[in-house]
């Protein structure tokens, strides 16, 4: 069994992903090239320019993939707490010997590398995760506690990683939540947070009046709540007789509202009204409980009472994000049309985008990109050169590598004999899931501006061997995989 | 080894909320790159500065060669305010000599949607026009420093001499009428005003050029656009050649200073204006630069009116100046031949109506007549037409001939000069009459006035010049026109078609022979040169602003006339105190090039004389 660091191992390796890593890596250097490209033609190698430095970043991570391929893959799952750790204090170091750098104080300066510890600690908390659940007998149904150490895991992270003013860094680890669904969450947690960022969204973009005096966000949170509500009792009520009543009923009250309030116009305290509608439909779920003795019809109650308090205690949570925040996601939501502020880079990668067409207007010609208006094209708008010189094409072929990737990343992960893999995996997944929705809907102007790479293609060191090290300690936990059957 | 197979069903989910995402996002590639064609033009106005070229705007020569109005290079501050990013205004403004207050105010001014209705943050606005050399080298060596900002180089204006801005006419910026007019402007850009500038504007201006420059975000041009193989060269405006002869003009606006009125003089083979003076006048050099907006409004503001041309604006009463065109009539339509006399015993008086005259011979015929200015022999002859109902059946049947006859002299419409705001003058006809008095409730007698040049009669100095050089071509005059030639291209043909009207040619030597009586012994005798034979008529023109206007035309050489002038002095007096001088100096100067000595003294006395006039606007 120790023999398997043998070079074989190049033998067992997951091939089609080691491809797909290659392409989306390959692309990005071009794409970086295209990008930073000056109109004097400078040599896509010269390390003068950023794509020759990221083929030196690439051949650098492919050294550090070769070392993890050689390594004995237990080492990951031995010394997962103690690189977790030593990530940890690494994260609450920095801030402290780190120096600003555009008002952010998450590099670490060692000799002429840059680096962020932040990207690494995603690897360090993949590991430590993955090992939590191979624990023996460890699970998530009926266990609280163990919810909270999973949890705990990459909450910690995340607080490290927002003290040093590096939101979007943060944020991705909150797509471990992934891992927690696979592994038995409840999928209600999931549906609660989709369901939530809706009524964020629906509230707070939509503040004008409707009629009565409710705004049309609330209105509409409304509605869902009662639709959420008729779909719940459906599924948890046994009979459809219940479902039926509470549709009928939550009908028949909004006619008579709209008939009374919309048509005729008589004054009437709308948003007051549709609270005690919603409560009425509360108060009859309670009453078929009892009635029938169905405890679970608790559940659209709760529901029902967490969303509506929820979207009222929107605007406050709203008024706590900092101002430049609630810009990004006001202008996001387009409800603010900054083309100079927040919106500009979201416009300006729009229109680059837009403006290449079907099929691009060809590596290199590209003006939007290369003339810089769009900002941090290199980086995290690389995908706007992408869009703008490969057109509509290119940009499907990019989407369609990630696709390959994350589900090749899961395909790896299930076939697993050994839980620490699959988590591992997952987590692996959950990543590039993370960056790749969040870069991208960015870029097309459908997400908020957070600023984070596209995995492997963006410029910089750290991201790449973050992922690379991530891809590679996966490659390395399948390929022994067979030392288990 | 656990496997819950439960959960494994979970990677569906995983997978498909990732496939639905992935799907989301390339509808939305396909909506962006594909349906929207909207992004494809900002990518362009984004990356493309599309800089205008201004052409160089043709030159003025006067009709000897000499350059009149040229070029002179001037820089214009712009910047795009999207790509301007904070700056130094206090280096800005020390590069300027501006105070930052100036310059809060013109970053006011630019964003004022009423002021600058174009306001765009997209595209290219001027903040500061017309900038020294001195003041544009010191911001070219920092420009680099203002993000946003670029120097548009434009044409300005420079005049050599300080005469004939009247006919020059000058620049101003387009305002929003001319664009929704001409879509060859665009904001910011210049047009001619008043005089040439404006009537060969289109000769004048050129055609654009633009360079299409690549810019980066921070407007930083990065080059030409694909090496400037879409780059339209800029095209020259048209040289013209004025017919003005600058030093005459000069001369003239110099005889005039200080009295208002109008000289034109016109070489009467051609049609060409030779000059063509308003009094008072101004200086071109004030319409232009940076205080040309203050100048503009004290001319504007300024009672004695120096923007009107009274050469061409003014409508003025003809007076005795008017009585060739009388003689001419009655001759054409056989109401007297050379010989018919009318008694005149100072004056006309007839069915209670009185029209004074001066002490001379009587009877007499139409030379002497014209000689001695005789109001009485003018008032028979118009009564002895109108009147006559065997021929006409009625007055009005009459006036509308006498009308017909005037009319095709020159007068009641505007003669087609090519400057702007010429007046028509005024004649009345049948209908104004009938609609005054009642149809058949009018004689000659009623209207009698008209038949010496005064009542509702009006003319502009042109018309009378035009009168003037029609009789010293004894029967046809061109169209006055100020532009002798356009470089490359030909006038207008109105400007060489001669206009002849409806008299005979045979009446046209009568008439001149009593303008020429009137210099060797008659009301012009001050207009005599020194060896050379003079024509001219005074006119002395009553009007309701007060003191007679002083009028005078004449031609001359009498055989073969160089040049033909009228000279109009408001409240001047008699016709042969300033304009009879005025008029033959102007001659003079023309055909001699310099004034006689024993004339030198008439000379020094019309440029010294300034008249009273009260600040009351006409």
């Amino acid at each position: 069994m120790r023999n398997d660091s043998s070079p074989s191992v190049f033998r067992q390796i997951d091939w089609p992903l080691v491809i797909i890593y290659l392409l989306i890596v390959v692309a990005g250097v071009f794409s970086i090239y295209a990008a930073s490209y000056d109109f004097d033609e400078a040599s896509i190698f010269s390390f003068d320019e950023f794509s020759g430095k990221q083929i030196r970043w690439i051949g650098l991570g492919l050294v550090l993939g070769c070392v993890v391929l050689l390594t004995d893959y237990r080492v990951f799952e031995t010394y997962a707490y103690l690189i977790y750790g030593i990530l940890l204090v690494l994260l609450l170091v920095t801030p402290f010997i780190a120096p600003d750098i555009k008002g952010s104080r998450s590099w670490l300066v060692i000799g002429p590398m840059s680096l962020q510890p932040a990207e690494f600690a995603k690897v360090a908390t993949a590991l430590a995760l993955a090992k939590l659940f191979n624990g023996y007998n460890f699970t998530l149904k009926g266990r609280p506690g163990n919810y909270l150490r999973a949890v705990a895991l990459f909450v910690v992270p995340i607080l490290l990683i927002l003290n040093q003013n590096e939101t979007g860094s943060a944020l991705a680890y909150t797509a471990l939540v992934l891992v927690l669904y696979r592994e038995g969450m409840s999928g209600l947690i999931l549906f609660a947070g989709v369901f939530a960022v809706a009524v964020f969204v629906i509230a707070v973009k939509y503040t004008e009046e409707l009629f009565l005096g409710i705004p049309g966000g609330e209105f509409t949170v409304m509605v869902l709540v009662m639709i959420t509500m008729v779909i719940m009792a459906f599924i948890y009520g046994r009979t459809m007789e219940i479902a039926r009543n509470l549709l009928a009923g939550f009908a028949a009250c909004l006619l008579i509202m709209w008939v009374l309030g919309g048509l005729i116009g008589l004054n009437m305290p709308g948003r007051a009204i549709m609270i005690c509608i919603v409560v009425a439909g509360c108060i009859y779920l309670a009453f078929e409980a009892l009635k029938r003795h169905i405890s679970s019809l608790s559940v659209p109650i709760v529901t029902a009472v967490l969303a509506i308090g929820f979207m009222f205690s929107v605007n406050i949570a709203f008024d706590q994000l900092q101002p430049h925040q609630q810009q990004r996601i006001r202008v996001v939501l387009g409800i603010e049309e900054d083309l100079r502020g927040a919106g500009y880079n979201v416009n300006q990668s729009k229109i680059a985008i837009g403006s290449g067409g079907f099929f691009g207007k060809g590596f290199l010609n590209g003006t939007q990109t290369k003339l810089k208006y769009v900002p941090e094209q290199h980086t995290d708008f690389i995908f706007c050169t992408i869009g703008e010189e490969e057109g509509f094409v290119g940009s499907f072929a990019i989407i369609a590598l990630y696709m390959a990737m994350i589900l090749r990343v899961i395909a790896i992960a299930e076939r697993q004999p050994r839980p620490f893999g699959r988590i591992y995996g997952y987590c692996v997944a959950s990543y590039i899931i993370f960056h790749f929705c969040v870069n991208i809907g960015m870029v097309i102007g459908l997400c908020p501006v957070i600023g984070i790479p596209l995995p492997l293609l963006s410029y910089g060191g750290s991201s790449l061997w973050g992922f690379t090290l991530l891809i590679f300690i996966l490659l390395r936990i399948d390929a022994a995989r067979k030392s288990y059957s | 080894m656990r496997k819950d197979y439960k959960l494994e069903k979970r990677k569906y989910v995983i997978g498909g909320f990732v496939l639905l995402i992935a799907l989301i996002y390339v509808g939305r590639l396909f909506d962006l790159q594909i349906n929207d064609e909207r992004y494809k033009k900002s990518a362009d106005t984004n990356a493309f500065l599309h800089k205008t070229v201004y052409p160089s705007r043709g030159l003025m020569y006067d009709r000897d060669g000499r350059l009149v109005v040229y070029n002179q290079p001037a820089y214009d501050v712009m910047l795009i305010p999207r790509d301007v990013q904070p700056f130094d205004t206090v280096d800005f403004c020390n590069t300027l000599n501006i105070t930052p207050e100036q310059l809060r105010r013109r970053f006011a001014d630019m964003r004022d949607k009423r002021l600058n209705p174009g306001y765009s943050s997209y595209t290219p606005q001027r903040l500061i026009t017309q900038l020294s050399t001195e003041d544009y080298g010191r911001l070219q060596e920092k420009l680099y420093r203002f993000p946003g900002f670029y120097i548009q180089k434009r044409i300005l204006r420079q005049y050599n001499y300080s005469a004939a801005a009247n006919v020059l006419g000058n620049l101003r910026e387009v305002s929003q009428t001319d664009i929704d007019k001409d879509p060859y402007y665009s904001p910011g850009d210049y047009c001619g005003d008043l005089g040439v500038e404006r009537s060969y504007e289109e000769y004048l201006r050129g055609v654009k050029g633009e360079e299409i420059l690549i810019r980066d975000s921070r407007g930083r041009i990065q080059g030409r656009y694909d090496g400037g193989a879409h780059d339209v060269e800029p095209i020259s405006g048209h040289d013209l050649t004025l017919s003005i002869d600058i030093e005459l003009q000069e001369y003239a606006e110099r005889l005039m200073a200080g009295k208002r009125g109008a000289v034109v003089a016109i070489e009467p083979e051609t049609g060409e204006i030779l000059c063509l003076v308003s009094s008072p006048t101004y200086d071109p050099r004030l319409l232009v630069g940076r205080h040309r907006g203050e100048n503009y409004k004290a001319l504007v503001n300024d009672p004695s009116l120096p923007l009107f041309d009274r050469a061409l604006g003014g409508a003025y009463p003809p007076g005795s100046t008017f009585k060739p065109t009388q003689g001419l009539i009655l001759l054409q339509e056989g109401i007297i031949t050379t010989s018919t006399t009318y008694p005149c015993h100072g004056g006309y008086v007839n069915g209670g109506l009185r029209v004074g005259c001066h002490a001379h011979g009587s009877p007499l015929p139409l030379k002497p007549a014209l000689q001695t200015s005789c109001n009485a022999f003018f008032c028979w002859g118009f009564k002895a037409m109108i009147d006559r109902r065997g021929k006409y059946g009625n007055p009005a049947n009459a006036f509308e001939i006498w009308k017909k006859h005037l009319v095709s002299m020159g007068y009641g419409y505007a003669l087609g000069v090519d400057l702007p705001h010429e007046s028509r003058g005024f004649l009345p006809n049948a209908k104004f009459y009938n609609k005054f008095y009642g149809e058949g409730h009018w004689s000659a007698n009623t209207v009698i006035s008209v038949a010496i040049g005064q009542g509702e009669i009006l003319a502009t100095p042109l018309q009378i010049a035009n009168l003037a050089a029609t009789i010293a071509n004894r029967g046809w005059f061109i169209t006055p026109h100020a532009v002798k030639a356009i470089q490359d291209t030909v006038l207008p043909p109105q400007y060489s078609e001669r206009r002849r009207p409806t008299i005979d040619l045979k009446w046209y030597p009568e008439v001149a022979e009593g303008m020429r009586m009137a210099v060797t012994g008659g009301t012009c005798r001050r207009a005599a040169i020194p060896g050379i034979d003079v024509a001219g008529k005074t006119g002395t023109a009553q009007n309701p602003h007060g003191r007679d206007h002083s009028a005078f035309m004449g031609f001359a050489p009498y055989d073969h006339p160089k040049i033909a002038v009228a000279v109009y002095v408001e409240n001047g007096g008699f016709g042969a105190v300033y304009g009879v001088p005025i008029g033959s100096l102007v001659m003079e100067k023309y055909l001699c090039d310099s004034i006689h000595p024993s004339r030198q003294y008439m000379e020094d006395q019309m440029i010294s004389t300034t008249l009273p006039y009260s600040n009351a606007k006409r």
